[in-house]
């Protein structure tokens, strides 16, 4: 119904405060955009920008193509599910969601039968009589996303919504959203700093730090090909192997290995490696190409064990691989190859990617 | 088991109220139940201040006691006026202060200070500030060509009466607003946040928001405001001493002039009884009354 985009966005608290320095990006109806990124990032920040609860300091908030920057929050038609939830204490779950269409003077027919509709989907039919301090988290969780579904709003923002669920309901809920959104046509904006969450829920990860986003790409893309070095290393879990190795002719030097490096860009004095330990593998015999280390620390799973080897013929490099349990091995000492294909490489100072082979 | 565990609870909690218990008890009940005891004697200059009994005649001599109907009167309209002007001026004193802005510390601590002045000074000051020669209210008035001659202030009984609704409100609507401050603080920001992304406009966030979550905080100064105010005595007693003929009259002025100029004991002990009495209804059916208008405000 209505796209939204951000046009070099900045907000400004102080000179020394400057959360979000230039954001340029849009959502598409049916998209499901989620800001990732550490803490201070300026997530929330930008979330604001777009509810108008802060004015930004430069550029421009558009929904469906025109600039509200300008436009109080009550004025944009948006509506957001807070990380506290700000249910109105005061007010039963039936009038937390009837506030904003109330003030919205939408006759009270229509408000009813449109909050039996959502109260029915997310089932809190038997709850719309309480108050907000006689529920458990997780109901509160969902009033305060019935508020949201209720306006049919242009755009739907969550900031970390999530956060104050127990491990278990989050999983659960989250599985919910998902449905949920997928059925709405509408834009959602979810701030989140939970990287599952971002993976499963979005079809877009916009992943911030320092201010600038570092990439906007699709969870599959943002895994597989990380933008640069920051994102290589905040996405996946256990975390990518970083390794800054000196390159000799088109080798890149681990310890006593050669790792070849792909012909896509010239060999520069030295070269980050990257890969994640769930793509290292144990050696077969007949591979030339190897690592070889001695095990430092075996960390059990479950379904895998973490193990991290301090490489032969280096000081101090470690490397962690998530082994599957078939995979084993005998002594402390393990060989283990890196597939090219999972292989990233990125350039020392400036931690761009390196281009891939084709 | 349980029930043992509850009645050792209950017996712990006697226990830790008693202290305050006793301690009420000396300092309400028996000053009560004697003044009510004192008020069937007649004690006074004709009795040659000897207790003679005479039943309940204090009370009837009471119902036709036009002095004493008046001072209920001036009570109450002082009581009404002064708590309803200091909750108003209290909240909108109250919203500024909770509103970030720099030197906000020092403005809320200069804000408190004419509560923490003794009543006596206030008194004194705003005699002189309404005084007809000299006060400054008139000054100002006559400068600006509001009025022709100077005021006579606390010598006419409705501008007395205003006077010290005037100088009664300087004095403790800083209390209130401190009060109603300590309510705001605990309302959460993201409430008024959620509220303007609802689509309200701030009076409807202070109508639906500030307002109902502010009740209990409201509800408490309202009550202890009134009770004070329906006593006043101190700052009436310095500013006019009841006067010009009477019309600032409160009971408890009418029960001092009874008691310490009259030497009157017995009337002066009916009318304690009467003025409590009058008092704890009028408080209990104001606490009955507000927390209907809480739970309407609530359930909204
Ligand atoms: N009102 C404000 N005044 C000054 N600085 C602020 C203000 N609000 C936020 N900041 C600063 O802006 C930066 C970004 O804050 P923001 O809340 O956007 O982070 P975030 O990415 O949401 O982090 P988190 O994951 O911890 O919620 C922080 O350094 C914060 O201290
Ligand atoms: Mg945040």
């Amino acid at each position: 119904m209505a796209k939204l985009e951000l046009i070099h966005l900045n907000k400004t608290y102080t000179p020394k405060v400057i959360p979000v320095k230039d954001l340029t990006l849009s959502v598409e109806d049916h998209e499901f955009l989620t800001l990732l990124g550490p803490s201070g990032c300026g997530k929330s920040t930008t979330l604001r920008m777009i509810a108008g609860l802060e004015q930004p300091t430069r550029g421009e908030v558009r929904i469906g193509g025109q600039d509200v920057s300008r436009k109080s929050a009550g004025d944009r038609n948006i509506a957001m599910v807070f990380q506290s939830y700000a249910l109105y204490p005061h007010m039963s779950v039936y009038d937390n969601m009837a506030s904003g269409l109330k003030l919205r003077k939408m006759p009270s027919g229509e408000i009813r039968s449109r909050i039996e509709e959502v109260s029915r989907f997310l089932g809190l039919k038997d709850l719309l009589d309480r108050r907000p301090g006689k529920l458990s988290g997780g109901q509160r969780q969902r009033v305060a996303l019935g508020r949201a579904l209720v306006r049919q709003p242009d755009v739907f923002l969550l900031d970390e919504p999530l956060s104050n669920l127990d491990a278990l309901l989050r999983e659960q809920v989250r599985a919910e959203l998902k449905q949920i959104f997928a059925s709405q046509a509408t834009p959602v904006v979810y701030v989140t700093h939970d990287q599952t969450e971002a993976m499963t829920l979005s079809s877009q990860v916009a992943l911030l730090n320092d201010g600038y986003l570092q990439q906007l790409a699709s969870p599959k893309q943002i895994y597989s090909q990380p933008a640069n070095r920051f994102v290589a290393g905040f996405i996946g879990s256990p975390q990518m192997n970083l390794l800054e190795l000196p390159c000799r002719e088109n080798y890149a030097l681990l310890g006593n290995s050669k790792i070849p490096l792909p012909t896509s860009f010239a060999p520069p004095p030295h070269v980050v490696l990257g890969i994640r330990p769930e793509h290292a593998r144990i050696a077969r015999p007949e591979e030339a190409i190897t690592v070889t280390g001695t095990i430092i620390l075996v960390e059990h799973l479950g379904m895998s064990n973490l193990v991290s080897l301090r490489v032969a013929g280096s000081e101090s490099i470690t490397v962690r691989a998530l082994l599957s349990a078939e995979q084993s091995w005998q002594g402390n000492q393990i060989t283990l190859a890196f597939p090219p294909e999972h292989t990233h490489w990125f350039h020392v100072e400036t931690g761009d990617r390196l281009p891939d082979a084709e | 088991m349980s029930s043992t565990l509850e009645t050792r609870e209950r017996r712990t909690g006697w226990l830790l109220l008693a202290p305050a218990l006793i301690l009420l008890a000396l300092v309400y009940a028996y000053p009560i139940a004697r003044s009510l005891w004192l008020s069937l004697f007649n004690q006074n200059l004709g009795t040659e201040l000897q207790p003679v009994f005479t039943g309940l005649d204090n009370y009837v001599r009471m119902s036709g006691d036009g002095r004493f109907w008046q001072s209920i009167l001036n009570t109450s309209v002082f009581t009404v006026a002064s708590v309803l002007i200091e909750l108003v001026i209290g909240m909108g004193i109250a919203l500024v202060l909770n509103q970030s802005f720099p030197g906000r510390g020092a403005i809320r601590t200069i804000a408190i200070l004419p509560w923490a002045l003794p009543t006596a000074l206030i008194g004194t000051t705003w005699a002189w500030i309404f005084n007809d020669q000299a006060g400054i209210v008139n000054d100002i008035l006559l400068r600006l060509g509001l009025i022709e001659t100077g005021i006579n202030w606390l010598g006419n009984p409705l501008p007395a009466l205003l006077s010290v609704i005037v100088a009664d409100v300087w004095k403790t609507t800083p209390f209130i607003s401190i009060l109603l401050l300590a309510g705001l603080q605990s309302i959460p920001g993201d409430l008024y946040e959620a509220h303007a992304i609802d689509g309200a406009s701030p009076w409807q966030s202070f109508r639906q928001i500030t307002l109902p979550l502010l009740m209990p905080q409201i509800l408490v100064a309202t009550l202890f405001r009134f009770a004070q105010a329906f006593g006043i005595f101190d700052l009436i007693q310095v500013m006019t001493s009841g006067g010009p003929g009477g019309a600032t009259e409160t009971v408890s002025i009418y029960i001092y002039a009874t008691v310490m100029r009259y030497l009157d004991f017995g009337y002066g002990a009916a009318l304690v009884v009467v003025t409590f009495v009058v008092l704890v209804l009028v408080m209990a059916i104001a606490a009955f009354f507000l927390s209907k208008v809480r739970a309407a405000t609530g359930d909204r």
